[in-house]
């Protein structure tokens, strides 16, 4: 007993396939935006791994790839499909595929919820791997003597100029840090001696910034040193002192930057499990219609495709 | 003597203009990229307009925006001509409008070529005005107080970010310009009382430079204070100082950037104008041979098809006639009833052999 028949005469069934092997293409054409998306995601992640310390996770940028890569096989296949369904000595090649073809149509459905559900679960690994990383950053501002570390200061100030922002959670963070080399402090000088026997664990820590931190926009020209001390400059109160430096911690703005990418690619992927769920539609003849009827998962077209349509 | 005279049959003339319609419809293609080439340029222009002094390079933008937008209008209209040319009876709807219209095109593509010629020529003005621009900017880069200069330290510290580039010609530009504002500077501390008297101009100078001159591949923290006096600083050797601050000036750096996507644009706009002479040449063919099989009244004959009718130096000749006569509309020329002396002086007959019997007139009036 076939589930929703619908009758169809020829015209309608011409129609029908038309319309199927437009929306196939269409969908050929969101795989492969998938497949450049999951490239681009995974240029990004690549670009500031020093961020992370060299250690984020690339699952959902290879999964990506992956589906997009089947959403092109799988959507073309099934075009191809539907493009002969018209023509029944075409189609009587394709007839024993089809139930393979569905059953691994389901499976890629499937998938791609899997990668729809990672997009947004994996933000939470990203945020941790973030934090963990900047931590390192800046404790290894210094060592651009340090093979494997030269470029850590260059990459850390380059981010902080691009995405606006200081330290990991604020600036504060850098006053912790010891971000000035012992090669470039005089050690013979008493105030550099003081300030290092002072601190416990011998870093020379102070009250200042990198360059990096400062903000274009502010007003006066930048004062990246003796930041809390008021009397250190002239008419600044640290309090009141917003546009001098990047109040943003970088933490924040990496993960939000990233958070809005792996959003958008996740509403994506699930309006193309709307459009996968919809196209699929399979080519039945007469004796098959009772096999489909039993696989009613899929969505309306496929019922309409196996009583009639290309039952010729 | 038709210059570049080739003749036509029928077949050929059909196929002449259907390969004329699909090449001006791949102009208006090239017509709207022409377009977007000259938005693209006017945007990058206006993206650093504040460090350059006049605006007279927004010239070449427009050019290409106007020109991009009547090469799609233009061309267009051509694509619809040249299809009803394969048809005698229809090219009679177009036959009076062809030749304006093979004119215009003519101007038309000369202004293509224009602006790809500007964009190659604007290189020396464009120095000039970056060379002033940004001598200004560094001289307004502390006055954010001021309306219409707020955001100029902004933009200037931007531009040295981006570019990678400190001051005009390099950094020591922002040793003779007083780039802290007096409102940030203590006026009640001797130091700073003892270097502005030490100016002659009451300046505050000092040597050194803002935060955006930075360079993010020096291995050590950014010195901007002091950057030419090698003991304030510990370790402060020759290799430091290299790698401390942006080399380059600004000024070489954006004309670089500025020719570099102008040579771009132009070297297109040239291709572009290649082809367009070539749809011009193409419908001029097409014009020429439609009127000569008109004039010949059998559609299906073979006709000639030409660039110029005579050679070269006679159509500039007759044209310059047209144009001098032009000027001559309003004198009376061809009026008969002036005696203007065209006979030949032997044919005259002198006054003295005709005798108007005067007398007789007067006793005729006389008698009656």
């Amino acid at each position: 007993m076939p589930f929703m028949p619908v009758k169809f005469n020829l015209q309608k069934r011409v129609k029908l396939a038309q319309g199927l092997w437009m929306l196939y293409w269409l969908s050929v054409i969101v795989g492969i935006l998938i497949f450049s998306l999951g490239i681009f995601f995974k240029i990004e992640l690549r670009k500031r791994s020093e961020m992370m310390d060299n250690n984020e996770s690339h699952l959902v940028p290879n999964l990506l790839i992956l589906v997009g890569v089947l959403a092109c096989g799988v959507n073309a296949f099934g075009g191809k499909v539907c493009h002969d369904s018209l023509d029944p000595i075409k189609f009587a090649k394709w007839k024993p595929m089809l139930k393979p073809y569905m059953l691994l149509c389901c499976g890629f459905n499937v998938l791609l919820l899997l990668t729809a559900l990672l997009c947004f679960l994996m933000q939470f690994a990203m945020y941790l791997t973030l934090a963990e990383g900047l931590k390192n950053g800046i404790k290894f501002y210094k060592d651009t003597d340090t093979p494997g570390r030269c470029f850590m200061k260059r990459t850390l100030d380059m981010t902080q100029i691009e995405f606006r922002c200081c330290g990991n959670n604020n600036f504060r963070d850098w006053f912790e840090v010891q971000w000035i080399s012992n090669r470039y402090l005089d050690m013979s000088n008493d105030e550099v001696k003081d300030r290092l026997l002072s601190n416990v664990e011998g870093k020379y820590l102070m009250d200042s910034v990198p360059f990096s931190c400062c903000n274009p926009g502010s007003p006066r020209p930048c004062l990246q040193h003796h930041l809390t001390n008021n009397s250190a400059h002239y008419d600044y109160d640290h309090r009141t002192e917003e546009l001098n430096i990047w109040t943003r911690g970088c933490r924040e703005a990496l993960f939000s930057y990233y958070s809005s990418m792996m959003n958008s690619i996740g509403a994506l992927v699930i309006a193309t499990i709307f459009l996968e769920v919809r196209v699929r539609p399979q080519p039945a003849s007469a004796n098959q219609h009772r096999a489909w009827a039993t696989l009613s998962l899929k969505g309306t077209v496929q019922h309409l495709g196996k009583s009639s349509c290309f039952s010729l | 003597m038709a210059v570049g005279k080739v003749t036509f049959t029928k077949a050929e003339r059909e196929k002449l203009a259907e390969v004329l319609w699909l090449l001006n419809w791949i102009s208006v293609v090239t017509g709207a990229i022409l377009f977007g080439l000259g938005l693209f340029l006017k945007i990058e222009i206006q993206k650093w307009q504040e460090v350059m002094s006049d605006q007279g390079i927004l010239y070449v933008p427009h050019m290409l925006i106007t020109t991009g937008l009547a090469a799609c209008c233009i061309n267009f209209l051509g694509g619809k001509i040249c299809l009803d040319c394969a048809d005698t009876n229809k090219f009679l709807r177009w036959k009076l409008v062809m030749m304006p219209y093979v004119v215009c095109t003519f101007f038309f593509t000369s202004c293509v070529l224009v602006g790809a010629l500007m964009c190659y020529s604007i290189r020396s003005q464009l120095e000039e005005s970056l060379f002033l621009g940004l001598r200004n900017a560094m001289r307004y880069y502390k006055d954010t107080d001021t309306p219409g200069r707020c955001y100029l330290k902004r933009t200037l510290d931007l531009l040295q970010i981006q570019f990678h580039c400190c001051g005009n010609t390099g950094y020591r530009d922002w040793f003779q310009v007083q780039w802290i504002s007096n409102r940030y500077l203590d006026m009640t501390s001797s130091t700073v009382v003892d270097r502005l008297r030490s100016n002659v101009e009451g300046k505050y100078l000092m040597d050194g430079v803002p935060f955006s001159c930075c360079s993010t591949f020096s291995p050590r923290p950014c010195i901007q204070q002091q950057v030419s006096n090698s003991s304030a600083h510990f370790n402060y050797d020759q290799q430091s100082q290299q790698l401390n601050l942006w080399r380059r000036g600004c000024r070489q750096t954006l004309l670089d950037h500025y020719t570099g996507i102008m040579q771009s644009i132009g070297l297109t706009v040239l291709l572009i104008w290649l082809f367009e002479l070539l749809v011009l040449t193409g419908v001029r063919y097409l014009q020429t041979a439609m009127e000569n099989v008109l004039r010949l009244g059998d559609p299906e004959s073979e006709s000639d098809g030409w660039i110029l009718e005579n050679s070269l130096a006679e159509t500039a000749r007759s044209n310059f006639n047209i144009i001098k006569n032009l000027g001559k509309c309003y004198q009376i020329d061809d009026d008969p009833n002036i005696n203007v002396p065209t006979a030949t002086a032997e044919q005259e007959v002198p006054s003295q052999q005709v005798q108007i019997p005067v007398t007789s007139i007067a006793s005729r009036l006389r008698s009656h």
